[in-house]
């Protein structure tokens, strides 16, 4: 009985089990709820909006002015107007105050939905704009000088241990295989694991009814591993998702995903 | 943006199988948002799919029914190029509507 009930046990790899979650992807079929925030995120893009009454048409994405297709795929890149490396998302509020005149205190407030939203601007941009990668390899430049400190700080601080309980990154998601109760946890020093995970965000969660962003994602995992609430664009954020970004090159773009 | 609707139908044998994928919050009313008030009930009351103008399938939803929700439906008949409809109506009077026809 011992012996059958462990076999039993062996048979189920650890990412085997989501259950419901399971069961609605297999209902869904091809069917991500997603749809409807890409085509909203494509009517954003073509917004006039703001002071100066623009679309974003005009957005240089890191492959020139309006060029959405394959664009995703290379975030987080250097771009020289700035001077600085960005991710997508900081990308975009900045193309929102230069061509557009929108205040970043406003579009930066608040990023990412709360309970009860039914999804923001930002996050719907980040959607579309994934969805014009679908397919593309993961191509992070790193050719500058300036992304090459943001990947080694990204893995300094994904290694870095800190907060009440002495976490990093690194202790939930180094190794291969592992799960917290049923969620499978990525080993984002892996490359498929890493490919598997970055190029899946952003990704519709069934549990919360929203598209969410890596952005958010990072956020999120900054409360599970018990440390101060990371700000939205900032350099740890860019630097983490340099890191994961780097680490999963030459992989595809699936986004967006379909996650619990 | 609510109210869009995500429809297919396709011809299956005898069958006509239709999916169809509705833009809405479904909202309880039971919830509260981060200030702690609580976000006002939101959710499909009555859901409908029309072949041409016959109703082939009637539902009342209530709250328990997911965030944009997924319908299913098969039903008899129908004819490559017909018209197939999906509408609903919610608590606060919303509707919704898509069409498509059958492949
Ligand atoms: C206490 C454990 C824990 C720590 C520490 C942690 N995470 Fe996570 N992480 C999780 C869990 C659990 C999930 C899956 C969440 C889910 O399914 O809701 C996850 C998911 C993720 C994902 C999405 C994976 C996928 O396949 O969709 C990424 C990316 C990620 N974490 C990055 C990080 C980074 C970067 C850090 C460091 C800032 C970090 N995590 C710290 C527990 C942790």
């Amino acid at each position: 009985m011992i012996t059958r009930w462990c076999l039993l046990w062996l048979a189920f790899p650890a990412w085997a089990d989501e259950g419901v979650f399971d069961q609605y992807r297999d209902l869904m079929g091809d069917d991500n709820p997603a749809i409807f925030v890409i085509d909203e995120g494509e009517e954003f893009w073509y917004q006039s909006q703001g002071p100066s009454g623009a679309t974003l048409e005009a957005c240089d994405l890191g492959l020139g002015a309006g060029v959405t297709r394959g664009a995703y795929a290379q975030f987080p890149r250097y771009f020289a107007d700035t001077d600085r490396v960005m991710d997508i998302e900081t990308r975009l509020i900045h193309c929102m105050e230069t061509l557009q005149g929108r205040d970043r205190t406003v579009t930066a407030a608040k990023p990412y939905s709360l309970r009860g939203d039914f999804g923001t601007e930002l996050e719907a941009l980040v959607t579309w704009l994934a969805a014009e990668s679908e397919g593309v390899v993961i191509a992070p430049e790193q050719g500058h000088l300036k992304e090459r400190a943001m990947y080694a700080l990204g893995e300094e601080i994904f290694f870095y241990r800190a907060g009440p309980h002495d976490f990093s990154c690194a202790t939930c998601h180094e190794q291969s295989d592992k799960r917290i109760r049923l969620q499978q946890l990525p080993n984002l020093t892996d490359h498929h694991d890493a490919a598997d995970a970055y190029g899946s965000w952003p990704a519709y969660r069934m549990s919360q009814g929203l598209v969410r962003t890596m952005g958010w994602r990072l956020q999120d995992c900054f409360r599970q591993q018990r440390w101060p609430g990371l700000t939205f664009g900032s350099e740890v954020s860019i630097a983490l998702q340099t890191y994961m970004a780097v680490n999963a090159a030459g992989g595809i773009m699936t986004a967006p995903g379909l996650k619990r | 943006m609510a109210g869009r609707i995500k429809i297919r139908a396709q011809k299956k044998g005898e069958m006509t199988e239709v999916k169809a994928l509705m833009r809405h919050p479904m909202e309880t009313g039971m919830r509260k948002d981060q200030a702690g008030e609580s976000i006002p009930a939101h959710f499909i009351t009555d859901v409908a799919v029309l072949h041409g103008d016959q109703t082939v399938m009637q539902a009342h939803w209530g709250a328990a029914v997911s965030a944009n929700p997924f319908l299913g439906v098969r039903f008899q008949g129908g004819q490559a190029g017909d018209a197939v409809r999906v509408v609903w109506t919610d608590n606060q009077g919303g509707t919704g509507e898509g069409e498509t026809t059958i492949r």
